[in-house]
Order: C-alpha cells, then sequence, then structure tokens
C-alpha cells in the first residue's frame, strides 16, 4: 500500500492542479449551459433543452 | 500533469459530443420543433388551449395570449430564428462544448481518485461516466423534467440553483457510496442522495403546457436515452485516454 501510495503520488496531480482543471470544466459549463446572456442563450438553446438544462 | 488532463477531457469530450450531436437529430430535434410548433401556435392540443402566465417563455412573455394571434406569433419567432443550418451547426458546437465541460470535470475526478491511489481505466471510466450521467442528468431531471420547449416552469435562477446543488449531491453521494467503503460513508451517501428529492424540486402549481403530454414524454424518454448511452461513451474514452494517453 506504501508502495503504492508513493507511486500514485509520484504520478498523480496535485490537488491544486486537479481543483484548477475542475474550475476550467465548470466554467464552460456554466458559459455553455447556464449562462443567461441573450446571444449564448439563443445559440445554445436547442442543446440547452436537450440536455435537461432549465432553460428559460 | 494539467496539459493531460485538460487533453484528455476535451479530446474525449468533443468525440462524446459529436455522438450527442448525432443521437440529438436521430431522437431529439423533430420533437423540439414539433413542440415549438404547439407554442407558437402553429399547431393547437385540443386540451393545451389554456392561457399561459406572463412569467413563462420569453416569446410567449413577448406576445401575451399567443394561442389569440398564431400568426402574428408565428410571423415574429420565424423572424427572430436563424437559419436551419446556423440554428443545427450552433447546436454542434454548443453540444461538444458542453460534453468537452464535462469531460474535463470527468478527468478531474478520475486525478482525484488517483492523487488518493485508485487507478481509473477505461473500464472504471465507463462506470463513472454512467455515474455522471446519473448525476448530471438523471437526478436533476427527476425534479426539473427535461422541457420541451413552450414549457412554463417556475423562476429560473430558483431552477438554475436546485440543478446545481442536485448535481453536486447526487455526484459527492454516489462517489461516497464507491469509495466510502463503510456504512457511515453508505448512510452519508444515501442521505446526499436523497436530501435535493426531500427539498423538492421549484414547481408551479398548475400546468400551462401547449404541447400534448405524449410530446413531452417522448422528448423527456429520449433525452435521457441520448444523455445514457453518451455519457457512458465518454466515460469509457476519457478513461481508456486517461489510463493510456499514447493509445489516444
Amino acid at each position: 500500500m506504501t508502495t503504492l501510495n508513493q507511486t500514485a503520488a509520484k504520478s498523480s496531480a496535485g490537488l491544486l492542479s486537479i481543483a484548477f482543471v475542475a474550475f476550467v470544466g465548470a466554467t464552460v459549463l456554466f458559459l455553455a449551459g447556464h449562462a443567461q446572456s441573450a446571444t449564448l442563450h439563443d445559440a445554445a438553446h436547442d442543446m440547452r433543452h436537450a440536455t435537461g438544462f432549465p432553460c428559460h | 500533469m494539467i496539459k493531460r488532463m485538460l487533453t484528455g477531457g476535451i479530446l474525449a469530450g468533443f468525440a462524446a459530443g459529436l455522438l450527442a450531436a448525432l443521437l440529438h437529430f436521430a431522437f431529439v430535434q423533430d420533437l423540439i420543433l414539433l413542440g415549438e410548433q404547439y407554442e407558437y401556435g402553429d399547431l393547437v392540443h385540443f386540451g393545451g388551449a389554456g392561457e399561459a402566465p406572463a412569467t413563462g417563455h420569453d416569446h410567449m412573455a413577448a406576445t401575451g395570449d399567443h394561442a389569440a394571434a398564431p400568426d402574428a406569433a408565428a410571423a415574429e419567432a420565424a423572424a427572430e430564428e436563424p437559419s436551419d443550418f446556423n440554428r443545427n451547426a450552433l447546436t454542434v458546437i454548443f453540444t461538444c462544448l458542453t460534453y468537452a465541460s464535462y469531460g474535463i470535470l470527468l478527468v478531474a475526478g478520475f486525478a482525484l481518485a488517483e492523487h488518493f491511489g485508485r487507478r481509473v481505466g477505461s473500464r472504471e471510466g465507463l462506470i463513472w461516466g454512467i455515474a455522471g450521467f446519473v448525476a448530471f442528468q438523471l437526478a436533476p431531471a427527476m425534479g426539473l423534467a427535461p422541457e420541451l420547449p413552450g414549457t412554463v416552469a417556475a423562476d429560473l435562477s430558483v431552477r438554475q440553483v436546485w440543478w446545481l446543488g442536485t448535481v453536486l449531491a447526487t455526484g459527492t453521494g454516489i462517489a461516497l457510496f464507491a469509495y466510502g467503503g463503510n456504512v457511515v460513508t453508505a448512510i452519508l451517501g444515501a442521505a446526499l442522495l436523497a436530501a435535493p428529492h426531500v427539498i423538492g424540486a421549484p414547481r408551479l402549481d398548475e400546468y400551462y403546457g401547449a404541447a400534448p403530454p405524449e410530446l413531452g414524454a417522448a422528448f423527456s424518454a429520449n433525452v435521457l436515452g441520448v444523455g445514457l448511452v453518451t455519457w457512458a461513451v465518454l466515460g469509457w474514452l476519457a478513461g481508456r485516454l486517461w489510463a493510456e494517453p499514447e493509445a489516444g
């Protein structure tokens, strides 16, 4: 187990990088799926309905 | 490491997004267009001729009682709408973007699991993908069913807050079940899975749908089916790219 953890620690990402990547993903999701600017809403309209996001 | 995460997530997400777009046009788009015909009053369902409240859909709010002036409403809608090609191209682009964001979040989850010594490959990825579908689509849909265009629903920002809370609670609940490994985490996981539904999704007291219920039901079922297939493929692909970046 110790060996596994050491191996994982060497090759795995730090928590900060993981948080950064998750933040990037969440930002893209917010812009594509939830931001209410009229342009974004109209462009993403069919996709928002088809993914079950609250749209209007 | 950040580059490896973003590359894998985005690649898997765009590939899954293209599949989602293909399935969207096969199973969902026709129902959206049909729903809009009821929304604008081009078609009238015999049971759905009630007045919509002013808090409803943009197009309804702009035109008031749309059922009384279908021609005007339809003409206005037609003037607002982009061409079919533009509309569908934007749907493809935004579907890919959405699944890219899911892919990135999924890979961040893989990295977190690996940080704690759990390996993720394509098989685990498939399970993560199905769990992602449950967290991002199925659980929210059980409170806020996917809306056919023209559906009148509760205040948007309240629904968005409930949606986000449900995604977070469901995702954490599933993770506690999968990786917790004892009774306490299982009970906590179950409580988190149940909480959004105990609190209850924001709903209106009455129903205002202009479209036939059969159409809404078919739409919701197809949306969830397309979501499940796409999420499963997304998870499998993201897991494969995560385990063997060079194989992609």
